[in-house]
């Protein structure tokens, strides 16, 4: 389970006054804590209330900042390509590019930036018509995603499908089509490309958010879920992902699993 | 038609350790794929074998095997010269004497024995206990501190004893032989609460615990086979080198020792065999440093070795 940081994204308030300010303590805080807690990537996003003109400045101070505090690559989170571009030309080792969509133009752009930049990328199985109704349309755009990324040569390990959770609390029924399209786009190609989700969303606006964001990943591990943008600062969350890891047998089983989970 | 090579992308690698001090000291481990698959990724270094020497004339050793060593049996350190000039790439010292049913000779004793032998040879030492886990604890610290400075190899370390073996690495700059009961997930746990110590992980050396041929040789394999690609697909606390301690195993079979069975051939040919076997077998399932008894076996080991690390023509 490759679990991302969600936690150095302007939607949080003192990420938001540390863009502000220019103030690079709460984002080093923030990148330091999760690669302690086991994250294996740390999502960067400006959040919405930075202007589009500012975003690509604004990127390149994150992520600057967050390697400068920590060895792990980031997954520069944008829906501006200015934005994810500026953020790749500054990062060090191998970036992922969160996200493109199944739109024909913006895998045109996006899919040449990953290959260009030798970054992972994940891609939604949604487009301009929105989030589908059930796995089925979501497993078709999953496909035309595949497909355009094999055509610029990216290699399917590199290629993360967002099947995307949708709160529980409003769209219930979206909750078994997101486990089942997991479940399926391993059989889109071979090697399969991965799949990752952004997690906490299953959870929105919900009262105890942590319980629901854990049951839903251990379940959608149970389903062969490759890796999740998550609250990687709750303890209990990177527990289960260590342990539902353990009872996948993706890992050889010791008695410090807790532990060599985070280290890795 | 033009055939594709498939080949497995792993995503880790062993770790290389390095043992002994000076022109012949000794890398291990470092590769990139399974055994021997040049083609599929870098094999930094081949697998190596060493000779074993007893601190004491061995009671239980067939007379041919006694005989390869004629002369220098009660001589530890003119043994272990033989070891060097039969082609060994280590000495594997194992202390007998300090059995605490038998001599129960001391700590200093047995650090006097090692640093002779030590000072005879210019290969790496490995040096082995009783296998009693708490003479050991005390034995071994001593031989550490004796031996200081010259890279050794320490064993065996169990979860019962291996915070003062450990310590006495440390503190004298060795690496440790982390020894499990034929488990893969105690041989894990061991590297951590090993490593938890502070001693780097590239001074660890992996003894799983193995059988001869037909005495449960399949559970070693299958366990070295998955050590090796726990260590591929990224798993750091498996990573280490594998210790083979081939030779203890495979002259206490039936069919190493019994000299009269005219139908299972001539006993000298037939016990070297199952030692070359054993070695081989192990070898080709991951193992990196293989202890043997007999020159003859080393022999036929090492050329095996020197075949196998020609580069396949795909």
């Amino acid at each position: 389970m490759i679990l991302i940081g969600e936690r150095i994204n302007g939607m949080f308030k003192d990420i938001r006054e540390a863009i502000l300010n220019r103030d690079p303590e709460p984002v080093k805080r923030h990148a330091l804590l999760q690669t302690q807690n086991g994250a294996r990537y740390l999502d960067v996003n400006t959040g919405p209330t930075v202007a589009p003109e500012d975003q690509p400045a604004v990127m390149e101070w994150l992520v600057k900042v967050a390697q400068e505090a920590s060895p792990l690559p980031c997954c520069i989170d944008s829906t501006n390509p200015e934005a994810i571009e500026a953020g790749l030309r500054v990062h060090r080792g191998k970036a992922m590019i969160n996200s493109t969509t199944a739109d024909q133009w913006k895998m045109d752009i996006y899919f040449p930036m990953a290959a260009k930049y030798g970054a992972a990328i994940i891609g939604l199985a949604m487009n301009e018509k929105g989030v589908p109704k059930d796995a089925n349309d979501r497993l078709a755009l999953a496909m035309e995603i595949v497909a355009n990324a094999d055509a610029h040569g990216i290699p399917m390990e590199e290629l993360y499908i967002d099947p995307l959770a949708l709160p529980v609390n409003v769209a219930q029924d979206h909750g078994p089509e997101v486990l089942e399209t997991i479940r399926q786009v391993k059989l889109l190609a071979s090697p399969a490309p991965r799949t990752v989700v952004g997690l906490s969303n299953i959870s929105q606006r919900c009262p105890n958010r942590p319980l629901v964001n854990r049951a839903f990943l251990a379940m959608a591990m149970a389903c062969g879920l490759d890796a999740a943008i998550a609250d990687v600062e709750d303890d209990d969350l990177v527990d289960i992902a260590a342990t539902a890891n353990i009872i996948l047998n993706k890992e050889i089983y010791c008695d410090s699993w807790l532990k060599t989970f985070r280290q890795r | 038609m033009t055939v594709t090579i498939a080949k497995e992308r792993w995503s880790g690698r062993c770790l290389e350790a390095v043992l002994g001090t000076g022109s012949r000291q000794v890398k291990v481990g470092g590769e990139a794929t399974l055994p021997f698959l040049h083609f599929e990724g870098e094999i930094l270094n081949p697998p190596v074998v060493a000779l074993e020497v007893f601190d004491a004339s061995p009671q239980e050793w067939p007379d041919f095997l006694c005989a390869a060593y004629e002369g220098v049996l009660d001589d530890p350190a003119a043994w272990a010269k033989k070891c060097v000039e039969y082609g060994a790439d280590l000495v594997a010292l194992r202390l007998t004497r300090i059995h605490p049913d038998g001599e129960n000779a001391s700590p200093e004793e047995a650090a006097r024995v090692a640093a002779a032998v030590a000072a005879a040879v210019d290969v790496p030492l490995i040096v082995l206990g009783c296998g009693v886990g708490e003479k050991d604890a005390a034995v071994l610290p001593e031989v550490a501190n004796a031996l200081a400075g010259k890279n050794c190899l320490l064993g065996l370390a169990t979860q019962e004893n291996y915070k003062s073996i450990v310590a006495g690495c440390i503190a004298n700059g060795h690496a440790v032989i982390a020894s499990s009961p034929l488990d893969i997930n105690l041989a894990k746990q061991l590297n951590i609460l090993i490593t938890e110590m502070n001693l780097d992980p590239d001074r660890i050396i992996i003894d799983p615990s193995i059988g001869a041929l037909g005495y449960g040789i399949e559970y070693a394999y299958s366990i070295i086979e998955r050590v090796r690609t726990g260590a591929l697909m990224g798993d750091k606390m498996l990573a280490m080198p594998v210790i083979l301690l081939v030779g203890q195993e495979v002259w206490k079979t039936k069919e190493a020792k019994t000299p009269d069975a005219p139908e299972w051939g001539e006993q000298k040919k037939r016990a070297v065999l199952w030692e070359v076997a054993t070695a081989v077998a192990l070898i080709h399932a991951g193992g990196h440093i293989a202890v043997v008894r007999h020159p003859e076996s080393l022999k036929h080991i090492k050329a095996h070795i020197t075949k196998m690390m020609q580069p396949q023509q795909y």
